[in-house]
């Protein structure tokens, strides 16, 4: 008989609560006790309130031990860890679990199940079979299958990737490129994070697939350089890759990491920061895809788009498309953050509600209060109200709403948030991460701070508010890219769902 | 009143056959595809408010007040970046558009400081034009927030100043500096709101900066101003005129307040420069009203007697009784004289022709001889013209550009400019340079191939190139039997194919590895479009009229002439170098190259002129000086040019000078020259006459009067006069009548008159009946000599050589800021950038030599010596040393020798063979020059103790 598997997440979520310690703790005590064990390092499953998340593969299936510290190793030995009996910590099978049980994994499919930077773990779980399926395609018949998929860039605009891949592979260029934007900036976003931790040859995989729908024989990933543990992943697995000739001259990938700045998650800022300049944002037209990357045809597109590719080719588009609601189709990672008690990371389709993922899959707030407000989509979302939190988690629906769902980030709030501060900290936010090109979003940031500390100081209130909202017309309307044309979002939502956080001084001074 | 200021159409112009119709406004308008919509605008009469815009640059979308409302399309694009489509329907005017316009100039406004009155830009500033256009009536923001960061205002530069807290971030500058200038000196630095404009350096002086201006021209505010215009405020006028600096020749706004010049601005709608321009052009403008300057008419019997200054019609009267004296003593032929290729075109015609007319011998020479003259013998024997065969413009087709012994950047800035713009867009260059200068890598250029070919080895090195082309079968052979002397090119080729022409069998002579000259060769011959320019680095040598046909070989056998793109151009020294040799400057050439011998020709000059000319060439400035030594010649009028500093052999050229009993020299300042001159007539500068200049291009631009002669009277008016007093009548009331007489006599000026000028803003000759706008391009269908004509070039080694006391080899160049003997530029401040010549030697030669950098060191060659700082760096190869010759107290020319180009005596500059040591002292003749320096330029009561 084998060794027993024990699987330890390496993910940076399970290290950042003490998985490596965990991790040598068992490999110790598997020493000191002379048993037949190894330790696998795996992606996390996602349901990080109960990292570190031990597993043991049995018979039965793999058994899960949850919120596991390094002195808890022993007692977990001695309660019978290698054949998965039962101790305080075990969660049962990991399958059975109801968050993970009500999710559709698709992207995700192999995210903690296996170990991440091993090639025969990835296509004995079905790694792969996209990519030859591509090979056997011609380029447009790649394209037309992630056209008919109905995918939509996941890193927030929405736009349909078949589109921008069939115009790199009609645009003309000596080179085209494939970059893959994981500089995922959001405030309650890990998405990209996650999935390069736990399971890279995907998205490998997915990049190789579009370089031959569209003929680009580069690609770039872009990962901000707060990932170091993604970078270190990434830059293994595309070592690997090389060696077993899955990269290679037809098709090749190169890491550059990010140096800090939330506008090059733009995807023009980007390109520049690639380019070695500074990351600021380029008018559009050109398109990337006619002038991206060194002015080269290019399709840069999130880490969660790309990943979906080998998805969509084995499975075919129309399958894909099948999932989802609306305009909106397939799966969507979305990521459970903020004041809520089971955070994590959840792969739906679209249409869900915000209620059932807030309340019936995270369990409400964290810290018992009643919640008050949720922002969708990164620092540039809109907060809802409760009142709004059966809209559905659809690019569409949540449009309609004054809202947008972005990369799939929901924040939890409670009752005791002040949403004036909020508003002042979408501003202060912009300003902070402004590239300083445009005029509204350079100047107009810090002057919305100026303003709203104006207001929650009582001065000339109402003509503040009303300063305020001429400069998020100004700022949405005229801002160059998403960053300024966005901070609107966040501050008119509180200033229309919740209009008494601004008047408090003025409600006090009446009051006194 | 404040000036009005050239058209901006926001976005640079597009050139397409395709066009797009849309309506904007109501109104249709068509325009070349890929316009942008704020320029479509322009066009249909309407101008889009905007900030970041301008058209010298790519619009950069980034002050959003240009945003309007598109028909069918969502939200408020920028029209800046928004290009132009069919059926388009545009609104630059609704109350959506008002609103957010206004909104933007709030936010700007609240972080500018409101001193509009007291402002330096005041009347001159588009943020204020844009206040006052999107209709800014309050700062709701107020003026106590943040601002942005704020720094000490930089005033390093000389010549304009920084001011950051007036800066609007709009990044013109900083494109302007990428984009049109090249040399990538400026950024904006932070982020957000403390994003400022830097040079990534303490401050402007001590950046990369070059000083051309751009950055000022694009600056919407006072953040980047000239000091000019902080010390005496907005111009009011402004005059089109040439700039008076390199071959170049660029069009410049005059902008002025009464007679006082406020500031030098590049001009758009100039062709040359397409509203580009240098540190000189731009700046370094001062000298024309320095204290140096003579403004009084002088008169002295002996070279050490103290000048007196006199009327004019004394001076004139003197002059005059001086030349005939000496013609009645010494004969006819013991005077001449030598036109400027300072002045104007009409000015050096007015000079030969009071030579050949009213001196009546042939003695007159110009400033090319010792510049471009194998120019014009190489390109007139091969093609049939003695000029460049291409536009400026035309190095924007070039596929690969073949740059050798010139150095644009310095030497040709704007030019440069262009050349580096083509080559970022991805034109390959190779460089034939002993030096590595700047073009070999700068930013975003890096040559393909620097060939650094030993000084004096050009021809070997070109018939290498050539070997290459014709052994490796990539003759374009279809070309060559249409276009050329296929009998000629079949002699040629067996000539070039053989071994002694190989690049193996010319390494040893020419330094540069067998590969790279193979390698380079294939390029040149099969990378598209192939373009020549040159320099004086190719025409300074024994055999510069061999190099220049060398290149008209390379060039007729690879098909590169008569289209867009190719061509054999030089880059020419002089403003009007080009012209004052069209306009018969040469002893034995009419105005158009006519030889003096052809009957015809003379006669028709005789006829106009109602004297007889003589048929036999005259003397070249060498020979004027040796007869000169000899005693057979004795008088010399001089217009504008300093023959003591910028000769060769400067003891030969002093001891010439000294021989002579009447030498005039009309200058703006007593020059080197001038210390041997007994008469010295006060010229005009360019800023105060009127007049053609013709620049390397064969461009024809006019010269305006922007103020009023400072002595009275402008160059071709004392011509004039002195011709007058001569005997010899002269009827000319302004220049445009020279010009008309001008186009009269000379078959490829037919066309040209003032008016036509003032249509065309210039013309490039030949314009004539089958050209009448001019000829960008020459050689289109056929070359102008009929077939093009190979010629055989065989390398001959000069006869100056390197040997145990002179074992290294000096060659020259420019810099960019001072300009050739520095007359001009040294009474600028353009000193601080260059205040002095140095030597450039590389570090094995000064070690062996226990030379440090900076040390003192003597030159010295076969004809003299002086001594130098030297400068350390491996720009030189081992054994080839360097300097540029820009000040007066280095006296290169007291080091260069008396060998001269075969066929036109041009003097090898390039080679000299000399030796280098450390020494504590200047030389002899340093020491002697600075003496007579004071001695020969006193002038009677200036110095009063020395008048008594």
């Amino acid at each position: 008989m084998s060794a027993v598997r024990i699987f330890v997440p390496r993910d940076a979520a399970a290290l950042s609560v003490g998985a490596d310690d965990v991790a040598t703790a068992l490999a110790r005590e598997i020493k000191a006790r002379g048993l037949d064990a190894t330790i696998v390092r795996n992606g996390s499953r996602g349901m990080l309130w109960l990292e570190p998340l031990v597993e043991i593969e049995t018979a039965r299936g793999r058994i899960g031990y949850g919120l596991v510290q390094a002195g808890d190793v022993a007692s977990l030995f001695d309660a019978g860890l290698l054949d998965g009996k039962s101790h305080a910590l075990c969660i049962g099978r990991v399958e059975d679990h109801d968050y993970f049980k009500r999710q559709q994994r698709l992207t995700f499919a192999r995210v903690g199940v296996i170990d991440p930077l091993s090639l025969d773990d990835y296509r004995a779980h079905g790694g792969l079979i996209g990519l030859e399926k591509a090979r056997a395609l011609a380029p447009a018949a790649i394209v037309e299958e992630i056209v008919a998929s109905g995918l939509r860039g996941r890193g927030g605009a929405g736009f349909p990737a078949g589109i921008k891949w069939r115009t790199v592979l009609e645009a003309q260029g000596p080179q085209k490129f494939i970059v893959c934007n994981a500089d995922e900036g959001d405030s309650g976003t890990f998405a990209d994070r996650m999935l390069m931790e736990g399971d890279p040859f995907l998205l490998v995989e997915g990049m190789a697939i579009a370089g031959l729908a569209t003929g680009a024989t580069r690609g770039v990933i872009y990962i901000r350089s707060e990932y170091p543990h993604a970078i270190a992943t990434m830059r293994e697995a595309i070592a690997i890759a090389r060696r077993a000739d899955l990269l290679n001259a037809r098709f090749d990938i190169e890491i550059r990491v990010g140096a800090g700045a939330y506008v090059c998650g733009e995807e023009t800022s980007l390109l520049e920061s690639i380019e070695g300049k500074r990351g600021q944002v380029r008018a559009k037209p050109p398109l990337p895809a006619h002038k991206g990357l060194f002015s080269c045809p290019t399709v840069i597109n999130n880490v969660l788009t790309l990943a979906a590719a080998p998805t969509i080719l084995a499975e075919g588009g129309k399958a894909y498309a099948e999932q989802g609601m609306g305009r909106s189709r397939g799966t969507l990672p979305f990521q459970i953050a903020g004041n809520v008690k089971r955070g994590g990371l959840f792969e739906a389709p679209f249409g869900l509600t915000l209620r059932t993922l807030i309340e019936d899959i995270g369990g409400g707030t964290a810290s018992g209060r009643p919640l008050r407000a949720v922002q969708v989509g990164g620092p540039l979302g809109a907060y809802f109200p409760e009142s709004l939190l059966d809209t559905p988690l659809d690019y569409e629906a949540m449009a309609a709403k004054a809202g947008l769902l972005g990369h799939g980030g929901i924040v939890v709030f409670d009752d005791t948030v002040d949403m004036a501060h909020q508003a002042r900290f979408a501003f202060d936010f912009c300003a902070i991460e402004s590239c300083g090109k445009c005029t509204p979003c350079r100047i107009g940031s810090t002057r919305g701070v100026e303003t709203i500390d104006k207001i929650t100081q009582g001065q000339n209130v109402e003509a503040n508010i009303a300063l305020v909202k001429d400069l998020c017309t100004v700022l949405t309307d005229g801002s160059l890219c998403a960053l300024g044309g966005l901070t609107p979002m966040p501050v008119m939502s509180a200033l229309t769902h919740f209009p008494d956080d601004f008047r408090r001084s003025a409600l006090h001074a009446a009051a006194e | 009143m404040p000036l009005d200021r050239e058209p901006d159409f926001g976005t640079p112009a597009r050139t397409s056959v395709t066009t797009v119709t849309l309506t904007i406004d109501g109104a249709s308008v068509t325009v070349p595809a890929g316009t942008s919509v704020m320029a479509a605008a322009m066009h249909a009469g309407t101008q889009i408010p905007k900030l970041c815009a301008t058209d010298m640059v790519e619009a950069f979308g980034s002050c959003r007040l240009c945003l309007v409302e598109i028909e069918g399309r969502r939200g408020t694009p920028a029209s800046c970046t928004t290009p132009a489509e069919n059926g388009m329907v545009v609104r630059t005017q609704t109350p959506r558009l008002s609103t957010l316009r206004r909104g933007v100039m709030e936010l700007y406004i609240s972080d500018h400081p409101l001193d509009c009155l007291t402002c330096s830009a005041n009347g001159d500033c588009e943020l204020q034009d844009m206040a006052g256009v999107v209709g800014l009536r309050d700062v709701r923001y107020g003026q106590d927030g943040e601002k942005h960061r704020t720094v000490a205002k930089d005033e390093s530069n000389p010549y304009f100043t920084f001011d950051s807290s007036k800066c609007i971030v709009c990044s013109r500058c900083v494109r302007a500096c990428e984009e049109v200038q090249g040399t990538f000196a400026l950024t904006i630095d932070a982020r957000g709101l403390a994003s400022k404009v830097s040079t990534g350096t303490a401050d402007f002086l001590t950046s990369e900066c070059v000083s051309c201006g751009a950055c000022v021209q694009a600056c919407p505010t006072a953040t980047l101003n000239e000091k000019t215009v902080i010390e005496m405020g907005t111009p009011t006028k402004a005059t089109v005129t040439t700039c008076a600096y390199c071959g170049v020749g660029c069009s410049f706004r005059a902008e002025t307040q009464g007679d006082q010049v406020i500031r030098m601005v590049p001009d758009k709608a100039g062709k040359a420069n397409e509203g580009h321009s240098c540190v000189k052009g731009r700046f370094a403008w001062g000298y024309a009203t320095h204290k140096d300057r003579i403004t009084k008419p002088m008169i002295r019997a002996k070279i050490t007697d103290p000048w007196r200054e006199v009327s004019w019609e004394e001076a004139f009267a003197y002059a005059a009784s001086e030349f005939k004296r000496i013609q009645a003593q010494y004969g006819r032929d013991s005077i001449g004289g030598i036109t400027s290729s300072r002045c104007t075109n009409e000015e050096t015609f007015l000079v030969q022709k009071l030579i050949r007319a009213g001196f009546g011998n042939n003695n007159v020479d110009t400033c090319a001889r010792v510049c471009h003259s194998p120019t014009g013998y190489g390109l007139k024997t091969t093609f049939g013209t003695s000029a460049g065969t291409q536009d400026f413009r035309s190095v924007e087709k070039a596929d690969v550009v073949l740059v050798i012994g010139a150095n644009p950047t310095d030497g040709h800035p704007v030019f440069g400019s262009r050349l580096k713009k083509r080559l970022r867009q991805g034109a390959k260059l190779i460089v034939a340079d002993p030096r590595r200068i700047d073009l070999v890598r700068t930013p975003h250029v890096e040559a393909s191939y620097h060939l650094p070919v030993m000084p004096g080895t050009n021809v070997a090195l070109l018939n290498a190139l050539a070997h290459v082309i014709v052994t490796e079968g990539l003759v374009k052979e279809d070309y060559v039997r249409e276009r050329c002397d296929w009998q000629d090119f079949e002699v040629w080729a067996r000539f070039i194919a053989q071994d002694i022409n190989s690049p193996e069998a010319t390494e040893a002579k020419t330094g540069v590895p067998a590969a790279d000259v193979r390698a380079a060769a294939r390029l040149y011959a099969t990378g598209g479009n192939g373009a020549i320019f040159y320099g004086l680095g190719v025409t300074e040598h024994s055999q510069g009229s061999t190099t220049v046909m060398a290149m008209a070989n390379l060039a007729m056998a690879t098909g590169n002439i008569g289209r867009d793109g190719v061509g054999v151009n030089p880059l020419r020294g002089q403003n009007n170098v080009q012209g004052s040799c069209d306009m018969g400057s040469f002893p034995h050439e009419f105005s158009g190259y006519r030889h003096v011998s052809d009957d015809a020709t003379r006669e028709m000059f005789e006829n106009l002129w109602g004297v007889e000319l003589s048929a036999e060439p005259g003397l070249r400035i060498p020979n004027m000086l040796d007869e000169a030594v000899g005693g057979r010649f004795k008088g010399l009028y001089i217009q504008g040019e300093d023959i003591a500093q910028s000769d060769p052999n400067t003891k030969h050229v002093t001891s010439g000078l000294r021989n002579m009993e009447c030498v005039i020299i009309q200058d703006l300042f007593l020059n080197e020259t001038a210390k041997y001159a007994h008469v010295f007539f006060p010229g005009s500068s360019f800023l105060e006459k009127d007049g053609t200049f013709t620049n390397a291009e064969r461009r024809i631009s006019r010269v305006r009067k922007v103020t009023p002669s400072l002595s009275g009277l402008a160059d071709w008016e004392i011509t004039l006069r002195f011709a007058e007093a001569l005997g010899y009548e002269m009827t000319y009331d302004h220049p445009s009548q020279i010009m008309d007489e001008i186009a009269h006599l000379t078959p490829t000026f037919t066309g040209v008159s003032y008016a036509r000028l003032d249509e065309l803003g210039s013309i490039q000759w030949p314009c004539n009946q089958s050209a009448p706008e001019g000829t960008p391009i020459m050689h289109v269908d056929r070359f102008v000599r009929g077939k093009g004509k190979f010629m055989v070039t065989e390398y001959v080694p000069t006869d100056e050589k390197t040997g145990p006391r002179f074992p290294l080899l000096l060659t020259t160049g420019r810099i960019l800021s001072q300009y050739n003997v520095g007359v001009q530029t040294s009474r600028s401040h353009n000193n601080v950038w260059h205040s002095e010549d140095r030597l450039e030697i590389h570090p094995f030669d000064a070690e062996e030599r226990g030379i440090r950098d900076g040390d003192l060191v003597a030159l010295q060659s076969r004809s003299g010596d002086v001594s130098l700082r030297a400068l350390i760096t491996d720009r030189v190869q081992p054994g080839v040393v360097y300097t540029t010759f820009h000040h007066a107290k280095s006296g290169v020319n007291v080091i260069t020798t008396d060998y001269s180009d075969w066929a036109t005596n041009c003097p090898e500059y390039k080679v000299t063979a000399v030796q280098v040591q450390r020494t504590n002292r200047y030389s002899d003749w340093q020491n002697e020059d600075r003496e007579n320096a004071d001695l020969l330029r006193m002038i009677e009561g200036s110095m009063s103790h020395a008048a008594e």
